[in-house]
């Protein structure tokens, strides 16, 4: 664990309560028996905006903490232990860095306080491929009077069933332009993608949708970017509470199956491969914080820190939500236990924003080769 | 507590202080002249050795009435990381100050400290470390030299390998047998001169060539009763902690931070034997792929070890997450040294002559030498053992878990 001050102390604590107590793994196991559109308990949802969770990185300007980025992190490792399903991502972390970052004061003053309030649910419809790529965008935005009118579809939307407010990458001419979309507008359709990890997305088509002029934040490509990286350090934070849980939980298994007249645990095969594990935890921990920190003191080089972290947490969660089910045998199969759950959500956020390929690559072209 | 409260205050009397007294010719090299190890300084080096040790500050941590400098653990990091900064070195760096003085401040008698604390602050003593046997590696506590009671002092016999400098030591530290009848709790900790009678010292040639590394024999030798390390039988207890302090060295250094200096990255040396495609990648993908897995991880091993410097609040001595650490760092060196291998191709395979560039002859010597780190100071399969034992809690198999154990325990 960082440093940490006081308030970010406090924040984590609470988390961590709460998270026990509302938020326990079944409780998500409830959420995916339920098959809800949304992918999330409302509810749920509701108790977490209460506790100003969609507010901590918003100013106090705008109704909001005006806390950072490791703070949310810290937040989100606890969310993760127990594979909370909510849209605090999306909203909280995605749409309030692309507001900030790239929105005009009369879109900050018209979205933020929603969002820090918990009335706005947010979206990111940025994929349209199989694989991330920012830079796949064939959906256009045409220009028409003042404002303009979208055309395209935008894959694997996470929490876009749910959402008020989609965000969209979209071409104008030949540039990419992101723009704020309420989801209430004519022409939009949105189908629910059943994803193995029983979140889901949404596939949201675009036609003749009219937008008006104030729409478009400004950034273009570089805004999209920023936000992903905003997105992807928090995810790694999530990530990294997963492996956690995920690798107590084993441990744990270790220590009372019994086979051969001795505790499995007591198996040097297995005791070396948990200490495997717990090295690469402690290691992903390093990078998670760092990068949420290099991003909260500006730093130039947040995109290889940020690369950095969402690859070697992606590898550490792949290698722990695996063992997790090899360790289990033949229980870790069943549906009724857990493992399954952390294995299929491990595969969903690791190929969230870029996979670990994706950020290896990223990082080395960035390093300079 | 009267300590610095403003730390910014004394990190600015430190950057200030080095400024003014580390010499300009030894800035950006990071380490002494191959001479140092062989007390063949030079003169700007004996200046900054005398400077240094004033201060106090080659062993920053320890009390001031030995000479030390009385400095708090955040203080002497921020020491360290100045340094660092200005690519400076400790110049009383060795083993008395990174393993057997700490050992002795917390296990030493007030008479022993007095004797041998202040020399190891100056650096005017070297000392060796005699633990390791031919029949006793990880598992230590099988070690058989004997040390005889004799009255007033103790006659020593057998053999200890792997000794590290050896060859250019004067003193020794080292474990003996002082019970046959049983295994941990036989074991003496004692000290002695390696200037006398009965010691012999051969260097071991390694597969990287010549190496600081010796066997030592010992026969006959005399050792006062006063140079016993803690109590008769109790030297375990002294060797562990003192292997604590070994291997928390072995987890990976702070480098300079925001080093503007920062060496090129591996994959952009690697393209000058590799070559590039038209986006400018390395053009060998695989290599490629693994030479970025790799600098990711060392990213991690630096990232670790200043996220443990930053929660260590006080003096409390290494934490066992230096287990973990050990195997990261030395994973992720050789791991390092091989891709430098590889990526210079039939250039990276050369023994010694002048077809080869000095770098390509490095890169295999280090390839080679490499190996160790991930033998000694406890392998890779004690720390293991270490992590899942005392750390993660789980059970032993055996009822002799000190077996089990060996250098771990």
């Amino acid at each position: 664990m960082a440093a940490l001050n006081e308030e970010q102390t406090i924040l984590r604590d609470v988390a961590k309560s709460w998270v026990d107590e509302r938020s326990p793994v079944s409780a998500f196991r409830k959420v995916r028996n339920a098959e809800l559109e949304s992918g999330f308990d409302p509810g749920t949802w509701k108790e977490m905006a209460e506790m100003g969770w969609s507010a901590v990185i918003v100013p106090e300007d705008f109704g909001g903490a005006g806390l950072d980025y490791l703070t949310m992190g810290l937040i989100f490792e606890q969310l993760g232990r127990t594979l909370n399903a909510s849209p605090l991502l999306m909203t909280g972390v995605g749409a309030v860095s692309a507001i900030l970052q790239g929105g005009s004061p009369s879109q900050q003053n018209k979205w933020l306080p929603r969002i820090s309030e918990g009335s706005c649910v947010a979206a990111l419809a940025f994929e349209e491929g199989a694989r991330h790529d920012l830079g796949n965008v064939s959906a256009t935005a045409v220009k028409s009077g003042t404002g303009f009118v979208l055309n395209g579809q935008k894959t694997f939307v996470v929490d876009g069933m749910a959402a008020n407010l989609l965000l969209v990458s979209a071409k104008v001419d030949d540039k990419i332009e992101v723009f704020l979309v309420p989801s209430d507008l004519p022409g939009i359709q949105r189908e629910k993608l059943n994803l193995a990890d029983g979140r889901g997305a949404a596939l949201v088509s675009f036609k003749d949708v009219a937008l008006d002029e104030d729409s478009t934040l400004s950034g273009g490509i570089e805004l999209l970017e920023h936000i992903a990286d905003r997105v992807r350090a928090v995810l790694s934070a999530e990530m990294l509470g997963s492996s956690i849980q995920a690798f107590e939980t084993t441990v744990e298994y270790l220590k009372t199956r019994v086979q051969f007249g001795h505790v499995i645990g007591s198996f040097q095969a297995l005791q070396h491969r948990a200490a495997a594990m717990l090295g690469k935890i402690e290691l992903s921990r390093s990078v998670v914080e760092a990068a949420l920190t290099a991003i909260d003191q500006g730093r130039e080089n947040v995109p290889m820190l940020v690369s950095a972290a969402k690859a070697k947490v992606g590898d550490t969660y792949h290698l722990i939500s695996n063992e997790m089910v090899q360790m289990h045998g033949g229980i870790g199969m069943t549906d009724e236990h857990d493992a399954g759950l952390y294995l299929k959500r491990a595969r969903v956020t690791e190929a969230m924003f870029g996979n670990q390929s994706f950020h290896r690559d990223r990082y080395g072209r960035l390093d300079g080769y | 507590m009267t300590q610095v409260q403003d730390t910014s205050d004394f990190r600015s009397t430190v950057r200030a202080w080095l400024e003014a007294n580390f010499p300009a010719s030894l800035r950006n090299k990071g380490e002494p002249s191959p001479g140092a190890l062989t007390g063949n300084l030079t003169e700007d080096e004996k200046l900054w050795k005398e400077r240094m040790v004033g201060q106090g500050w080659g062993t920053p941590t320890w009390p001031k009435k030995y000479g030390g400098g009385g400095l708090s653990a955040l203080e002497a990091r921020i020491l360290t990381e100045e340094m660092a900064q200005i690519k400076s070195y400790n110049p009383v760096a060795g083993m008395g100050v990174s393993m057997f003085g700490p050992t002795l401040l917390e296990y030493g008698t007030e008479e022993q400290k007095e004797r041998y604390i202040p020399d190891i602050v100056q650096g005017n003593v070297r000392w060796c470390q005699g633990f390791s046997e031919p029949g006793a590696g990880s598992d230590l506590a099988s070690l058989q030299t004997r040390a005889e009671d004799k009255g007033d002092h103790f006659l020593v016999n057998g053999q200890k390998i792997w000794t590290s400098g050896g060859h250019l030591a004067d003193m020794i530290f080292c474990l003996v047998r002082t019970d046959t009848s049983r295994k941990h709790e036989g074991i003496s900790f004692v000290v002695f001169s390696m200037h006398q009678e009965g010691v012999e010292v051969r260097p071991i040639k390694l597969i990287a060539g010549h190496s600081p590394f010796c066997e030592t024999f010992f026969t006959d030798v005399k050792v006062p009763k006063e140079n016993l390390i803690g109590p008769l039988n109790g030297g375990w207890s002294v060797a562990k902690r003192l292997l604590q302090h070994e291997r928390s060295g072995m987890g990976g250094r702070i480098s300079g931070s925001g080093d503007k200096k920062k060496e090129r990255p591996l994959g952009v040396v690697a393209k000058a034997y590799v070559g590039e495609d038209e986006a400018g990648r390395l053009a060998d993908y695989d290599l490629r792929a693994r030479i970025i897995d790799n600098a990711i991880e060392m990213y991690c091993v630096e990232a670790t070890v200043r996220r443990i410097a930053a929660e260590a609040k006080s003096n409390s001595g290494p934490s066992t997450a230096t287990s973990v650490m050990k195997n990261a760092n030395m994973d992720a060196m050789q791991e390092r040294a091989e891709l430098i291998v590889e990526m210079m191709g039939y250039r990276g395979l050369g023994w010694e002559g002048e077809h080869f560039t000095p770098e390509e002859l490095a890169a295999v010597r280090t390839w080679l030498g490499g190996k160790a780190g991930t033998i000694y100071g406890g392998s890779s399969e004690i720390q293991n053992n270490i992590v899942a034992k005392r750390i993660l809690g789980l059970p032993d198999l055996t009822s002799h878990s000190e077996k089990l154990e060996g250098k771990a325990a």
